[in-house]
């Protein structure tokens, strides 16, 4: 850890996962971190349901960015596929969870209106993408590699390459929102968002493995990365009648 | 489930940054109107800001909202009082997820009905209630985990023995509840208009809004 800085204690969740609000060497922390502590509230239904995720109908396109901007081209930049599963605390797959991605194209740049650093955007990319976790747990995105970008953090600050991911698990107390790195990256040991993962074994969580298995022939290589949530897949106090409760199929 | 590896560590929280509009935002991804036209119950809106530590509007903040219905039932099989769920892409019904981003003045709008009470104990037949309230969790630059809070209304009796408030210091409690707002002409149509504030970090312990800390899995054993 190369990042000495002034760390809050107010902390969310598991101490040794989740960041502390107040991270000072990432500066937009600094105004917007909470001063008091968290109010502890018991496990109720409110806590104990959640979204199924509410969301319209997926298609099978809107899990592959390379080709989803509507354009008919196809994204430039390194094809890959990324891959892995959706896990509760318990370690059983998440089946039906939303995963909703973000990300900049292969030259480190957002369509976002206030993305302004001047890379090139690419007219076939839109850097979205989203996909339900099928019975097993396990997401798959085709995509393109992103880039690396310069932000104004501090002097000469890059933002080491990342996917940003949204997921629903079984619970509103399992939302997660975090962001995927891959391995390798020089970038990871100079940045403050991804070192505000307080322990190592939780900022390695965070990364990506190259995955030869995922790799497909002449096509995309393959990387593979899981998400565990917090709380666990709630068992209906009835047995299940119909349909999958959550709607929608993997 | 059989028999499982090794409990897995947890997957640690990052920022949603500033550039999450395009995907998480997108028209069939938004959640503004949480209950279409036609859904029973109280028609509300609530208005208000995200702040933070100076007082200014959080240009780049996304609100999600869970919430019961107008009877106070979550449409989640943990809810022993719903069952099956309904068909959750089918257009227009009323899920209870809402999700909204704040404009440049850090303002933000949700239109939806008024949740009932619900159970506060998660047995089936438990005794006590919970005041109406919508469940929020709130997002930011800056904010490298998401922050739960809860909204309450200032026209409901209910509060005064409301067991999670019961939780908060007395001082604080008011940060939880949205003022109803009187005489405001709508648009869209409501019957209820409310004010709710997010302060992020408050100049003093009345100011800033209490967020939650919601036990997982392990908490319990």
């Amino acid at each position: 850890m190369s990042i000495t800085t002034t760390i809050g204690e107010i902390v969310r969740g598991d101490a040794s996962v989740f960041p502390p609000y107040l991270y000072e060497a990432y500066r937009s922390t600094v105004r917007r971190a909470p001063r008091l502590p968290l109010v502890e509230v018991p496990l109720t239904l409110s806590e104990l349901t959640g979204p199924g995720p509410a969301v319209s109908e997926i298609t099978p396109e809107d899990a592959d960015l390379t080709r989803n901007a509507g354009t008919g081209g196809e994204a430039v930049g390194q094809r890959i596929i990324v891959t892995g599963r959706v896990l509760d605390e318990r370690g059983a797959p998440v089946p039906h969870a939303l995963v909703e991605v973000w990300q900049a194209n292969a030259a480190g740049r957002y369509v976002h209106r206030r993305d302004q650093w001047p890379a090139p955007l690419d007219p076939h990319f839109l850097g979205i993408g989203r996909c339900r976790t099928n019975a097993r747990g396990e997401y798959r995105f085709v995509t393109v590699r992103p880039g690396a970008y310069p932000w104004g953090n501090h002097p000469n600050a890059w933002r080491p390459a990342h996917i940003h991911f949204s997921l629903f698990g079984p619970a509103w107390g399992a939302r997660l929102v975090t962001q995927m790195y891959f391995a390798d990256d020089p970038l990871h040991a100079l940045d403050p968002i991804f070192n505000a993962v307080p322990t190592e074994d939780a900022r390695r969580r965070l990364v990506a493995a190259y995955a030869h298995d995922v790799t497909e022939p002449s096509w995309a290589l393959g990387w593979r990365w899981d998400v565990v949530l917090a709380g666990e897949v709630a068992t209906p106090f009835e047995p299940a009648r119909g349909a999958d409760p959550r709607g929608g199929a993997a | 489930m059989t028999a499982r590896a090794a409990t897995p560590g947890l997957t640690g929280s990052q920022t949603v940054g500033p550039f999450f509009h395009d995907c998480l935002m997108r028209a069939d991804a938004r959640r503004d109107v949480l209950a279409p036209g036609g859904t029973p119950g109280t028609r509300i809106r609530v208005e208000g800001r995200v702040l933070d530590g100076d007082g200014v509007g959080v240009e780049d903040a996304m609100l999600e909202v869970w919430q019961a219905d107008h009877l106070g039932r979550y449409h989640h099989p943990a809810d022993p009082r719903v069952g099956p769920l309904l068909d959750q892409s089918m257009e227009g019904a009323f899920t209870g997820f809402g999700r909204v981003a704040t404009d440049a003045a850090g303002r933000f709008e949700l239109t939806t009905v008024k949740p009932g009470a619900v159970p506060f104990d998660a047995a089936v037949d438990g005794t006590r209630a919970q005041a109406p309230h919508l469940n929020l969790a709130v997002f930011a630059r800056g904010l490298l985990n998401h922050l739960f809070t809860r909204v309450y209304f200032d026209d409901e009796a209910a509060n005064a023995d409301d067991p999670v408030l019961a939780l908060v210091p007395a001082g604080r409690r008011g940060t939880l509840v949205a003022q109803l707002v009187e005489g405001r002409a709508s648009e869209p149509a409501v019957d209820r208009a409310y004010r709710f504030d997010v302060v992020l970090q408050g100049s003093d312990a009345a100011a800033e809004t209490v967020f939650f800390d919601v036990p997982g899995a392990a908490s319990r054993g």
